[in-house]
């Protein structure tokens, strides 16, 4: 059971009427109770693949299928499954809060639940605002309650599309937990960010999209582990204009005007080659007769693995 | 059939005509007010009776009927195009609900609302002249098959319009003439035989027409000519909504 995904979408295009192909035969399978990060620049398809799942754009070839369930020929099985926050903040603005919530509930056909509605706001701090109609609402708190809308029906998967794009870092600190706390209750959430590292704070498994196009699908350790490359920075006693000659063998530049010494290796085979290669500079260096106060090393973060896979591909 | 959220959307409009109780009610009374102390007592002392009716008793089907067409059109229109404005229609498109029923609810909340308005306007009327319904169960039937066709009229027209102008200019251009001309405050009788002519391929007169035959009996056209010309718009407006809804159009790309 937990085998078969949650979503799996099969050769899945999208050309919009003017003729942007906005999806190219894109393939995913998302599991079950996992935190999927949707990565990719603007434009590069992710608010469409979103929307193509839950009903709001038409695909033009492919299919998707929601806990089994074709999401064209059993609509409402598919949907009724699925929660979804937009990425723009749209509300009846003459609406309360409670009403709007409410609302969301009963249009995906859930009979009233006003201690469900409760405990959502809570969850969201937004029980202190329940009354407040939403023109009156701050863009954050408006962002709150999208949310608690998208979780009125008790989704079983959760799509955040850019849900912290613009919000302050509490609410951003709140989301999270919301979205941790979600995920311990066997939600599966799948969520787009411009945020690299919220990917890497919350997501299980990451997928690139580029251009229409799924470039990568990869679990996050697997993917900092392949594609990370690691850094040992040596902080010089006295500056150098060159690499001296007998350390050229060694991946290494000058950063800092000179007082700098950048030694690049790769993650990779997280062991004996490595560190061989350091023993080795270490030695070098030694020999060479130069000196250095402090070092320190740093492993690529997902920004930078981003950026280089998007222009890589580009 | 998913009636908890077609009952949603339904109460939600509802509702949402409530908190504007001000312009959904209080201004089509006293617009209707205004035509009978302009047409009824200012002109209507002028003119003596048409077909045996009295002019201001002559009227009220009329009237009724201008602010039925008008007032369902609206509210239906602005009824699904202020969701689609504000972008909160992702909600209704992401729901496990069908078109008809999103129809359904939008559009019946609309025609309610005209309902319950005409039946205001009928009462409002009742204070200025005495009038008799000769036929209320076709009368009824008239107030509601003519809030379901103009509200499906006014749900196409809030699909199909990218701004306000364009919401207001169906009404503004097409049903407000459409029922001026349509025997609203006089019989087609007192037209000259050309204008006659050109008159019966307005709709509005047949909706007059057959709503004035169930107060007082008579018509300018045959009830049943009335009736399926009804019955035909109603057709027309459904066919046009279903084909909206299986293109995707203006709201699924």
């Amino acid at each position: 059971m937990s085998d078969t995904p949650v979503i799996a979408v099969e050769g899945l295009s999208k050309v919009y009427d003017g003729g942007f192909q906005a999806l190219k035969e894109v393939d995913l399978a998302i599991r079950r109770g996992e935190i999927f990060a949707l990565l990719g620049p603007n434009g590069a398809g992710k608010t469409t693949l979103i929307s193509v799942i839950c009903g709001l754009v038409n695909a033009s070839a492919g299919h998707v299928s929601v806990d089994g369930y074709d999401n064209v020929r059993h609509f409402r099985e598919a949907r009724s499954r699925i929660g979804l926050v937009p990425q723009e903040l749209t509300s009846e603005a003459f609406s309360t809060v409670w009403d709007t919530v409410s609302f969301s509930r009963g249009l995906f056909g859930k009979p009233r639940d006003p201690v469900h509605i409760e405990k959502v706001l809570k969850s969201l701090s937004l029980w202190d605002k329940r009354r407040n109609r939403l023109i009156t609402l701050s863009g954050g708190m408006k962002r709150r309650v999208l949310i608690a809308k998208a979780l009125a029906h008790e989704p079983e998967i959760l799509f955040l599309d850019e849900p912290t794009a613009g919000v302050d870092v509490e609410l951003r600190r709140d989301m999270w937990e919301v979205v941790r706390g979600l995920r311990d209750n066997g939600v599966t959430i799948i969520l787009t960010t411009h945020y690299i590292e919220e990917a890497e704070e919350m997501a299980d498994r990451i997928g690139v999209i580029r251009a229409g196009e799924l470039v990568l699908v990869e679990e996050k350790h697997e993917l900092m582990r392949k594609l990370g490359r690691k850094e040992l920075t040596l902080h010089l006693r006295e500056p150098l204009t060159t690499v001296p000659e007998r350390l050229a063998h060694h991946d290494l530049r000058l950063a800092d005007d000179g007082h700098a010494l950048v030694y690049t290796y790769d993650g990779r085979h997280n062991g004996d080659d490595d560190q061989a290669g350091i023993a080795d500079l270490l030695a070098d260096l030694e020999e060479a007769g130069i000196h250095f106060k402090d070092l320190h090393t740093r492993q690529s973060s997902l920004e930078e693995i981003f950026v280089s896979l998007v222009r890589e591909k580009a | 059939m998913n009636l908890q959220s077609v009952k949603t959307i339904y109460l939600a409009e509802m509702a949402r005509s409530l908190r504007t109780v001000l312009q959904s009610v209080i201004s089509p009374v006293i617009s209707t007010s205004l035509y009978f102390v302009v047409f009824g007592a200012a002109i209507g002392t002028r003119i003596s009776e048409v077909d045996g009716v009295s002019y201001g008793a002559f009227i009220v089907p009329g009237l009724i009927m201008l602010m039925l067409l008008t007032q369902s059109v609206s509210n239906a229109s602005f009824g699904i195009f202020f969701p689609r404005f504000s972008g909160s229609i992702y909600e209704i498109l992401s729901a496990p609900i069908s078109y008809f029923e999103i129809v359904l609810g939008f559009v019946g909340a609309a025609a309610t609302k005209s309902v319950i308005l005409g039946l205001i306007v009928l009462a409002t009327a009742s204070l200025f002249v005495p009038f008799s319904i000769a036929h209320p169960g076709i009368m009824l039937l008239f107030l509601v098959l003519t809030a379901l066709t103009f509200s499906l009229l006014g749900f196409i027209i809030g699909i199909w319009a990218d701004g306000f102008e364009k919401l207001q200019l169906v009404p503004l251009l097409v049903i407000t003439p459409l029922t001026f001309l349509g025997g609203t405050f006089y019989s087609i009788d007192m037209l000259p035989p050309f204008w006659q002519a050109v008159t019966l391929i307005n709709p509005v007169v047949y909706l007059v027409s057959g709503f004035r035959w169930s107060f007082y009996g008579m018509g300018d056209v045959s009830i049943w000519a009335s009736l399926a010309m009804i019955m035909l718009f109603l057709g027309i407006c459904l066919v046009v909504v279903n084909v909206i809804f299986r293109s995707g159009y203006r709201l699924k790309p």
